[in-house]
């Protein structure tokens, strides 16, 4: 995919970023609003994606690994799991950080209000974890199918092959 | 309250971790080691589950509760949160599934040095194995979508892990698309029966069933999506094409992941609609499910030419016999006395046969495989001779035939004599098909014993060797089991089998376990 | 008769998607075809799930509304968007992989399994 035009690349550098800072946002208050982890997740992931089409795969590959991507894909996962055990000690998954004061531990006042951010506790950690995973695959998804696409008109000489 | 309660949570979970950590392990001599660990633990972990249910009874699990057993917190009339049910079924069924997969692990440790990306083979086939235990041990209807999905996701990604070759893509292809599209019809089913009974919790639906036109609706939905995963004929296109292409251990694991799909068909039959469902119509339709399969299956067997296509059309045949057994007990279910009579028998026959087929189709398919690493082909016009020079190929092979053919003194005879029995009670026709379809199996593998052990060597397949011995153990697991299973029906009938046919009938100890004191 | 149109909706996106799978020749269309089966089952779920003059399920935000849309099915939605997800990546994926190989996305001409 080759870059496009000088406009576009320079309004997607402006305003890209707030796309990525909206999807941090969806995902740190995925247990007040609706969205979460995987929304979220695909919110920044909508941002690489702006990225890769307005600047070409070339010149964004010379920016960040590939591998960067999965690493943030299996590090999701491993945290999300890592949660689950850490419940252990009374249930797999139980929230053992709801209504103990610290880390995402207050409690939510009655009636309707803006909600609190320090509550809810393993969901919210749950959901960074879903979140940073939901970044790292839909990322890598993104990437590999460009360089998938390289490869089938290219008749097979990178891409997929060699480095999937 | 011993550690061991958490034992459903962890079958899921310790895959899950595995899975998710062999994909930045760097060495492949260090994955290789961490492949083989959790494999171990894993099926560890379910023999003591297996070994818990068999001593204190049906377990259950909620996931994220106050305490394990919270499964109807004070005031609820229907429980909440994920729940977790394990009988002795289940706990069965895991447990074979587990000593399959283990098996085919070990046996594709040795592969994974011929390809460049074994991380991913590993993570898919960790997802694959939670899955499928998932399968086995969940109570909840949307979870067993959910873990429907990670083991089809994994086995597409697994089926067509020879990217190179054109057919194991277009067999991917066409799994992917099949399997996809009958998930969600069982999606709409888990739908209708959430909106009659605003819950999706198994034993919680089964208490309060009343079988009218949407809850048949639904079963109709859950039967047709689960059949064709776990490959009974009307829609059994795709699994010769899915395990004729996979990696041969992954056929082998594919067999216990077929299994899984029919433990939800019975699961749903039993225990969720049971004595609820007036009339013999959902058994009758099991047991011609079974007996299309069983005579399609082998008769499309006979005519293959190539080893791995081959078995994968006797294993929809061999699913026949499970169909046949447990839907002959499903028919029994209503009266007593047709239970004693023959519906015990047929279902004890049935289950035998499920660990049976898991572990000697299972070696069948390893087996398979081996002769591909050895020759590079699984033709049968291109093999002959090889018995001097692969001895314990050979030798597990017969083992596995013999069995599979239901030669007396092997465990596929028992569980076949069962199903025979029963079957002539209910009606001689029944018992007929079941038996030449038997005799056809003998003869299909006598067929390519002959021609890839047998006989003159050819001159193309002089420098062929023995498998390395990783290999080698990994079959070695599946032929002990099949031998252990022949030496001792008695014991397994009575400690393995029975305990497990009980809990599947007793739909009220299924409903008790959940909905019970709440506890 | 105007409360079912979102059953009657429901119904329309089945059919055509099963339409699609069953009698387009084109992979691409097999797989748009699967994803308006995931979109039909999505809306039976939140259908499911909608009580005339609810609100949103989230305690905090719901206001003087006494009435809530059931909040599980809304779950149930999201988790299945995410596997559809899944699934449709892997099979745009496979897509790719097929015509890397025959050179052609009609099913017709790909078809070297059989028997």
């Amino acid at each position: 995919m080759r870059p496009l035009s000088i406009v576009v690349r320079t309004i997607c550098n402006i305003f890209a970023w707030f796309v990525a800072i909206f999807g941090a946002y969806v995902i740190l208050h995925g247990h007040l609003t609706p969205g979460g982890g995987f929304q979220g997740g695909a919110i920044v992931a909508t941002f690489i994606a702006l990225l890769l089409v307005a600047h070409g795969g070339k010149s964004f590959l010379g920016w960040v690994k590939k591998e960067i991507f999965s690493s943030f894909e299996g590090a999701g996962l491993v945290a999300f799991v890592c949660v689950g055990f850490l419940g252990l000690s009374t249930t797999f998954l139980y929230n053992f950080l709801a209504l103990k004061g610290g880390l995402f531990g207050s409690a939510v006042p009655i009636g309707p209000n803006a909600g609190v951010l320090n509550s809810s506790g393993t969901i919210a950690l749950a959901n960074i974890a879903v979140g940073l995973e939901v970044v790292g695959g839909l990322s890598a998804i993104l990437i590999f199918m460009f360089l998938g696409m390289r490869y089938v008109s290219e008749g097979g000489k990178e891409g997929v092959k060699d480095d999937k | 309250m011993s550690w061991q309660v958490h034992l459903p949570a962890l079958v899921v979970s310790v895959p899950l971790l595995g899975a998710f950590i062999s994909i930045a392990m760097v060495k492949p001599r260090l994955r290789n080691l961490w492949f083989a660990t959790i494999l171990v633990a894993t099926t560890i972990l379910a023999f003591l589950m297996w070994r818990y249910v068999a001593i204190n009874g049906t377990l259950v699990y909620v996931m994220g509760g106050e305490r394990w057993n919270l499964t109807l917190p004070s005031g609820m009339t229907l429980p909440i949160r994920i729940i977790m049910e394990v009988d002795a079924f289940g706990a069965f069924m895991a447990l074979a599934g587990s000593i399959a997969t283990l098996a085919s692990g070990l046996f594709s440790v040795r592969f994974l040095d011929r390809v460049n990306d074994g991380n991913k083979f590993v993570a898919l086939f960790f997802l694959l194995f939670a899955g499928m235990l998932g399968l086995e041990v969940t109570g909840d209807f949307f979870n067993f979508f959910v873990f429907l999905e990670i083991a089809s996701v994994a086995s597409f990604g697994l089926i067509a892990f020879w990217r190179d070759r054109p057919e194991a893509i277009e067999a991917s292809f066409k799994y992917a698309v099949l399997s996809t599209f009958v998930a969600l019809i069982f999606l709409i089913g888990v739908g209708i029966l959430y909106g009659v009974y605003g819950t999706l919790n198994m034993a919680a639906i089964a208490k309060n069933m009343q079988v009218g036109f949407l809850e048949k609706l639904a079963l109709v939905l859950f039967i047709v999506s689960l059949a064709m995963k776990s490959g009974a004929v009307p829609l059994h296109m795709w699994e010769p094409d899915a395990y004729g292409q996979a990696p041969a251990g992954v056929s082998c694991f594919l067999v216990v992941v077929g299994q899984a799909s029919l433990y939800g068909m019975f699961r749903i039959a039993f225990s969720v609609y049971g004595q609820a469902f007036e009339g013999s119509v959902l058994a009758w339709v099991i047991i011609v499910l079974g007996l299309l399969s069983m005579f399609i299956g082998v008769i499309m067997a006979v005519i293959q030419k190539e080893a791995k296509r081959l078995m994968a059309y006797h294993c929809i045949s061999q699913t026949g016999y499970m169909l046949m057994g447990i839907g002959l007990g499903l028919l029994a279910l209503s009266s007593s006395q047709a239970m004693s009579e023959y519906g015990f028998t047929a279902m004890k026959g049935g289950i035998f046969h499920i660990i049976n087929n898991a572990m000697y189709k299972g070696l069948l398919f390893l087996t398979a495989g081996s002769l591909f690493y050895a020759t590079g082909t699984t033709n049968l016009n291109k093999l002959g001779g090889l018995a001097r020079k692969m001895p314990y190929t050979t030798f597990m092979f017969a083992v596995a035939a013999a069995a599979i053919a239901g030669l007396p003194p092997f465990n596929g005879f028992v569980s076949k004599l069962l199903i025979y029995e029963s079957s002539f009670v209910v009606h001689p026709f029944l018992a007929v098909v079941a038996m030449v379809t038997s005799i056809l199996t003998l003869a299909s593998f006598v067929k390519v014993f002959q021609s890839g052990f047998l006989g003159p060597s050819r001159d193309d397949l002089n420098n062929v060797r023995e498998v390395p011995l990783s290999m080698v153990v990994g079959m070695m697991v599946l032929c002990v089991m099949i031998i252990s299973l022949s030496m001792m029906p008695n014991w397994v009938l009575a400690n393995l089998i029975e305990p497990a046919a009980r809990d599947l009938v007793n739909q009220a100890s299924y409903i008790q376990a959940v909905m019970g004191s709440g506890l | 008769m105007i409360n079912n149109i979102p059953m009657l909706t429901v119904g329309a996106l089945f059919v055509i998607g099963l339409y699609g799978v069953l009698f387009k020749r084109n992979i691409i269309k097999i797989a748009i075809a699967v994803s308006i089966i995931e979109s039909s089952t999505n809306l039976f779920l939140i259908v499911l799930g909608y009580r005339t003059g609810g609100s949103i399920p989230v305690y905090t935000l719901a206001g003087e509304f006494k009435k809530m849309v059931l909040p599980t099915p809304q779950a149930l939605t999201l988790t299945a968007i995410v596997i559809g997800l899944a699934t449709t990546a892997l099979l745009l994926t496979l897509i790719m992989l097929l015509y890397k190989h025959y050179g052609t996305l009609d099913v017709h001409e790909i078809r070297r399994l059989r028997g």
